[in-house]
């Protein structure tokens, strides 16, 4: 059982827990994530390490109330347990010898870009760093996202904050105004890294993506996060992202299959957050 | 006087046509009298070939002659000598082609039933002792397991019952390996599993789960800063193969290491499990492969209301799996396509499988392991309507071990190279089961289980 230290809401849908399980944090690493299950009987599901406190020994992440395990994780309190808490899984981000990055963001996956960017920052890496939201009320974490950059651009879709305009408008404009990057790191829902990697595409700018596909065990049993890389000699290969990735490089990446599989059981999990949502309203009553 | 009947007494079982709807098990065990008229068939032979047959050397004849006598928990007592888990091998060993294959009985008339006699003498000492085993005096020696699958949990056992200090790591949230993700229950219920673990707890021997070794914590550091003078990795098969066919990342498709695990351990069979597994009732589904897992994959379809196909390119001749196995999925109402091959998948516009184009096969000239090779019958493709597909193609090596170890050798296919004591190419790390040979059986992981166990005791005994 791992106790969850702190409990912040930072949006009505977005929720920050730190859990105490010091050996997870003695080794992760920005990129990395765990997988954990809420309760006996509960399912497997990966979320992406936030950030981590060696000496504290705990992993902070932070989760979207999107389905049945996540509207259960967060009806969790400080100082509750829960079940499993396992990791650090997948490989560390790594972008050896860059000078000058840019760490693209959207929505839940700005909790991960966040120690990419903060590692990459403190290690005397020129960070721009682009977080793209939909409304003011989701805008979280700011201050943290200065703090570990250089440059700090935040955009939402609908202009209610600081600006109207996409991440990929934003990373376009820099790219335009000669910003000259070595790479860029980019993470967030699906769609919105296959429209990143079209502009980067554009300007011939190397691109890691971080995926986030649907896994059971995590750990290089089962193949259910299995995606398809096509190289530029017209082959394909398939890659399994809990233990070759989850990093990625973003031009090869068979979007529409991931996407697709990523969709898989959206309608059963439609159905079962609605089911777990009646049990809790019944429990208030 | 022995028992000279020819046939040997038929397992009691569900009715096909009642187990093919749950997950209750299939076969239920002798009841006494049967097992006394089966156990009065064993000659007792001088020679016994049985006990060669068998890969960790159960002394056959000697407990199935402590049942004759009734003195059921002194023919326990016998198997667990040398068997860490006789209720999991009476139940998942393909005796047929072990202990069964070279029982003398067996030249004329049917083998003597080993394996249902070791099941019974498991499940009456299960019923019938509660006493746990004794806890052995410590002999001061750390050593650490890698995997709780049935090489980890044998090597575990033999090592704690010799008083060493044993800690198994297990990376999932359950003890058993393959016993607990891959195995079905209806072929082998959890409860089992968990009494065997329960019964090395009781004998001293700590388990942490939800380690992933490489990740958490490296061999090199379990060595130098958590004093673990060995270490044995029993860490199991790894990633699952494809066909590398057009379509197979379609949605519908899955690795029976993936279906199998959602339904096993994470118990998606049952209706309000949390984890997902797309609705079978109704649906066809196609197994591709003739093994084992192929056969757990069917049959757990079928059970899900699921019309099944066991696609294979060989002939019924050829298939790996177990004799009982095929003989149980044909009862239950499972189509075998043989002598066909998958050549695509074919998916409707959102995503999800709709067909499978299959092409006929016809077997040629014998391969180098002997079995006659399959050749595509050109132009006879069809295509067979399909809501999902389970890839049962085996496993290739998890590479995580391989890769956070430093100066751990590994074979062209990824497994760990080990010599005759057990032994890797670093010194005090042992290594046995799949993670090793690749996919093979239980009882095969068990000896090498075994194997380990007995290197690290003479190294560490020196």
């Amino acid at each position: 059982m791992y106790r969850i230290v702190t409990k912040k809401v930072l949006t009505p849908t977005l929720v920050l827990i730190e859990i105490e399980a010091p050996m997870i944090a003695k080794k992760a690493e920005p990129g990395q994530f765990i997988i954990l299950r809420v309760d006996e009987d509960g399912e497997r599901i990966p979320i992406t390490i936030h950030d981590f406190d060696r000496e504290k020994g705990t992993v902070s992440i932070i989760y979207q109330i999107v389905g049945a395990t996540t509207e259960k994780l967060s009806h969790k309190e400080e100082g509750d347990y829960i079940q499993d808490f396992v990791g650090p899984l997948g490989n560390a981000t790594e972008m050896p010898g860059c000078k000058k990055v840019a760490v693209v963001g959207g929505g839940v996956g700005t909790a991960i870009a966040f120690p990419v960017a903060k590692k990459l920052h403190e290690s005397g890496v020129h960070v721009d760093l682009i977080v793209g939201f939909r409304n003011k009320d989701v805008v979280v974490l700011e201050d943290e996202f200065r703090k570990a950059s250089t440059n700090f651009f935040v955009g939402t879709d609908d202009g209610s904050y600081v600006r109207k305009a996409l991440v990929t408008e934003l990373l376009e404009e820099q790219i335009q105004a000669g910003a000259n990057y070595d790479a860029v790191f980019c993470v967030g829902p699906m769609m919105m890294m296959k429209f990143v990697c079209k502009v980067t595409e554009k300007y011939n700018i190397p691109t890691i993506v971080s995926m986030s596909p649907i896994m059971v065990d995590g750990t290089g049993m089962c193949g259910c996060c299995r995606l398809t890389l096509k190289e530029a000699d017209g082959t394909s290969v398939t890659k399994f992202a809990c233990v070759d990735g989850p990093d990625f490089d973003g031009f090869k990446v068979d979007w529409d299959e991931s996407v697709k599989r990523g969709k898989m059981y959206g309608e059963w999990e439609r159905h079962k957050h609605e089911e777990t949502c009646n049990l809790f309203k019944k429990e208030v009553k | 006087m022995p028992n000279m009947s020819l046939v040997k007494n038929p397992m009691p079982s569900q009715e096909p046509d009642v187990r093919n709807k749950n997950f209750l098990e299939v076969a239920l065990g002798y009841t006494e009298e049967q097992a006394l008229d089966e156990a009065q068939r064993c000659l007792n032979c001088k020679n016994p070939l049985c006990v060669q047959g068998c890969p960790v050397n159960v002394h056959i004849p000697e407990f199935i002659a402590k049942i004759v006598a009734k003195d059921y928990e002194g023919a326990y007592q016998v198997i667990h000598e040398t068997s860490s888990l006789p209720a999991v091998c009476g139940r998942v060993c393909p005796q047929e082609t072990q202990c069964e294959m070279h029982c003398i009985r067996g030249k004329k008339g049917d083998a003597v039933g080993i394996g249902r006699l070791e099941r019974f003498v498991a499940d009456w000492h299960n019923a019938n002792v509660s006493e746990a085993p004794a806890k052995p005096a410590p002999n001061g020696h750390k050593v650490a397991i890698i995997g709780s699958g049935p090489a980890g949990l044998t090597c575990a056992g033999d090592l704690a019952k010799k008083g060493y200090d044993v800690t198994v790591f297990e990376a999932l949230h359950l003890a058993g390996g393959v016993l607990v993700y891959g195995i079905p229950e209806f072929r082998l219920p959890k409860s089992i599993v968990q009494k065997e673990v329960d019964g090395l707890k009781a004998m001293g021997v700590k388990f942490e789960m939800n380690m992933v070794i490489g990740r958490v914590v490296s061999i090199d550091e379990l060595m130098q800063e958590y004093g673990f003078e060995a270490v044995f990795v029993g860490s199991g098969a790894g990633l699952p193969m494809f066909m590398h066919i057009p379509g197979e990342n379609l949605c519908g498709v899955y690795s029976a290491n993936e279906f199998l695990t959602r339904i096993n351990l994470m118990k998606a069979y049952k209706e309000d499990a949390d984890t997902p597994l797309m609705p079978l009732k109704g649906k066809t589904v196609a197994v591709v492969g003739g093994g084992n897992v192929a056969m757990d994959a069917a049959r757990c379809s079928k059970r899900l209301g699921a019309n099944v196909y066991v696609v294979y390119r060989r002939s019924m001749d050829e298939l790996p799996a177990r004799r009982e196995e095929v003989e149980h999925a044909i009862e239950e109402g499972i189509i075998f396509k043989i002598l066909h091959n998958p050549v695509e998948i074919h998916g409707n516009d959102v995503g999800y499988v709709k067909s499978m184009t299959c092409i006929e096969m016809e077997l040629g000239e014998p391969d180098e392991r002997g079995r006659r090779r399959p050749i595509e019958k050109k132009g006879s493709e069809f295509e067979l309507p399909v809501d999902c597909v389970i890839m049962a193609l085996g496993t290739s090596p998890n590479p995580l071990i391989k890769s956070t170890t430093p100066g751990l050798e590994v074979n062209k296919k990824g497994g760990i190279v080990i010599d005759e004591a057990g032994m890797t190419s670093k010194l005090g790390v042992y290594a046995g089961g799949d993670a090793v040979t690749g996919a093979a059986t239980v009882i095969l992981a068990m000896g090498a289980g075994k194997l380990g166990a007995k290197g690290i005791d003479e190294q560490l005994s020196k």
